[in-house]
């Protein structure tokens, strides 16, 4: 019973995006508040991508 | 191309590259893709199990008709005397002259024809009627209004329309003001009637045969009306509001659709009735751009003169200046 | 004759009698243009050197994610979801497989940008990628109008304004729910796996692009510094 309610609250949502829509108005831009987020984290990874050092091979591996 | 060709042909940094002749590292590229595939699963699991996804229920014509009686009788007697949208559409559902959207000479919606026959008048309000078994007044109404002369019949559905202008609901019902619209009346009562019941979205649905997977009867009667666009804009899901971005609730959408959201909000396109066509052109020649950019000049060059290579490959230019 | 087992290998004699055949043919242009070590590569350049290499391989795995979840789906039919919890989670699944795939796909598209990877005859690396992403949104969008819900209501009866001003309505009609999800699931995903795998394929037979020159030499001939196709 105790995994059958685990199991039912991970099948639902924990946090409730249904309901009204938020949206920001910038001149002729009208853009949701969701998809603001998802294109800014998109730049922030790809900042960080870049910048973010890559692991240093050992010396030896270089051939 | 030909050696000799290649030989004369200045290098051209924005096209040709040194080939890389210097060291390589082990990589385990079939490792780093199994470690995607698991950190991809947690995110994907993570997201599903805090955000869930949205599935807002379809509207039925019972459910407008129900809701709203008074839009729904309203398009109704459109589609009966062939003027709603769907009805003045043109190809591919009929031909209405001057209806397809053009650039100059350039028409495909009208080179390509009516492939997607409907006819409103019989598809969305006589045929469903005359499935209606024990319905006396209703078969009777649609015998008088069928056997009378065009003008007559163009008489009625005008008279309708300015009298269910004014319509109201009284408990859930259609209440129509009086007026000489003949059988009009019965008829498109009946309808709301047969809509409430919940028997038109069956019936438009079986028009095409029992096992019928194609919506696009009662796809085209719902849009007609106001009810199903009163919902989305609400929603934020209109054209004009960047719609096709957006998902409903608080949920992200289509982020990619940017663009092609982006001309229908300027000028001409916003306000032009051949808006669709236009914006398809744009996107196209946008999108044959993008990939043909590697022959195209000064686009090609973006990536060198703005040097965010330089922080890319920083590690290899400190190495070549050690060396 | 004597029976040649299958594997065996044979000597140069055996090869001469079967050289003519189609499949000995394949064989051999496959061999030349992905030698084992070049499909499979355990090295890679050493300037190989930064996270935003990573999101090819991260936009591969989502996609496989969003068939995973898709077959899924499949299994149980296009209702399910609506009618089972089980069932709606796997549709989140579906949903935030394809939001990943797009994410990844186009931070890897800014990347690639940046780095013109089209040098050095590359192009056509580039564009079956810019394919793969634009067959993606098609395939994307059907999943959207075959959801069975508001969304598909609204989204279909918008769409058809767009499509049917080309023409293709006429035989592609956004309305027809059967006809959008055998396309979503059967052609679209054949097409975004054909188109994909290609653009993987040349990403292994020409290599990842070498870093721009920062002290190019000037007047130089292209023949002199470049790798062409046939080099490859």
């Amino acid at each position: 019973m105790v995994l059958g309610a685990l199991f039912g609250a991970l099948l639902g949502a924990l946090i409730n995006l249904n309901g009204n829509g938020h949206y920001i108005h910038w001149g002729f831009i009208q853009i949701s508040v969701a998809n603001l987020t998802v294109i800014l984290l998109m730049i922030l990874v790809f900042v960080l991508a870049i910048l973010i050092p890559f692991p240093k091979r050992k010396e030896g591996d270089r051939k | 191309m030909s050696a000799e060709r290649a030989k004369r042909r200045r290098f051209n940094p924005d096209r040709d590259v040194r080939e890389w002749k210097g060291a390589y590292v082990p990589y385990d590229i079939v490792k780093e893709g199994f470690i995607a595939f698991l950190a991809v699963a947690v995110l994907m699991v993570l997201l599903a199990v805090v955000f869930s996804s949205p599935d807002e229920p379809a509207i039925t014509l019972k459910r407008w008709s129900i809701a709203d009686p008074v839009d729904f009788a309203q398009t109704a007697i459109t589609e009966l005397d062939g003027t709603s949208a769907t009805a003045t559409y043109g190809p591919p559902y009929n031909s209405t002259p001057d209806s397809s959207q053009h650039i100059g000479f350039f028409e495909p919606e009208q080179w390509f024809g009516v492939h997607q026959p409907v006819d409103t008048a019989q598809d969305f309000v006589i045929g469903p009627l005359r499935t209606l078994p024990h319905q006396p007044a209703t078969q009777a109404a649609l015998n008088v209004y069928l056997a009378a002369p065009a003008a007559q019949q163009n008489a009625w559905t005008t008279a309708y329309e300015k009298a269910v202008a004014n319509a109201t609901e009284v408990g859930g019902r259609l209440h129509v003001p009086a007026g000489r619209y003949g059988p009009v009346g019965v008829i498109i009562g009946s309808l709301t009637d047969m809509a409430q019941t919940g028997g038109l979205d069956g019936t438009l649905l079986s028009e095409g045969g029992f096992y019928n997977t194609n919506y696009t009867k009662p796809l085209l009667f719902l849009a007609d009306g106001s009810y199903l666009a009163n919902k989305a804009n609400a929603e934020h899901l209109a054209g004009d509001q960047w719609g096709m971005m957006n998902e409903t609730g608080n949920y992200p959408g289509q982020a990619w659709l940017w663009l092609y959201t982006m001309w229908y909000q300027v000028a001409p396109m916003n306000t032009s009735s051949n808006g669709d066509l236009e914006v398809w052109v744009i996107m196209m020649v946008l999108s044959l751009g993008l990939i043909f950019l590697p022959f195209i000049p000064l686009l090609r060059s973006i990536p060198r003169w703005t040097h965010v290579y330089r922080l890319i490959w920083r590690r290899h230019y400190r190495e070549l200046a050690s060396a | 004759m004597t029976d040649i087992p299958i594997g065996a290998a044979t000597g140069s004699d055996e090869d001469a009698v079967t050289a003519d055949q189609w499949t000995a043919r394949i064989r051999r242009r496959a061999e030349a243009a992905f030698p084992p070590k070049q499909l499979l590569p355990d090295r890679q350049p050493a300037f190989m050197a930064s996270w935003i290499y990573v999101f090819g391989v991260l936009t591969l795995v989502s996609v496989a994610w969003v068939i995973i979840t898709g077959c899924i789906l499949a299994i149980m039919g296009p209702t399910w979801w609506h009618v089972s919890s089980i069932g709606h989670f796997v549709n989140s699944l579906h949903l935030w497989s394809v939001e990943s795939f797009f994410f990844f796909m186009v931070i890897h598209l800014w990347g690639k940008f940046f780095m013109a990877a089209w040098r050095g005859n590359r192009r056509l690396t580039w564009a079956t990628g810019v394919v793969s992403f634009l067959v993606s949104v098609a395939a994307a969008f059907t999943g959207y109008l075959t959801q069975q819900n508001f969304d598909s209501q609204w989204i279909s009866t918008q769409a058809k304004d767009g499509i049917n001003s080309t023409g293709a309505g006429a035989f592609w009609n956004v309305l027809n729910f059967g006809q959008m999800l055998m396309w979503h699931i059967v052609l679209l995903p054949i097409g975004v796996t054909f188109i994909a795998g290609m653009h993987i394929l040349l990403v292994r037979r020409r290599g990842i692009v070498p870093p721009f020159d920062v002290h190019p030499k000037k007047g130089e001939q292209a023949a002199e510094a470049a790798t062409t196709a046939e080099a490859a």
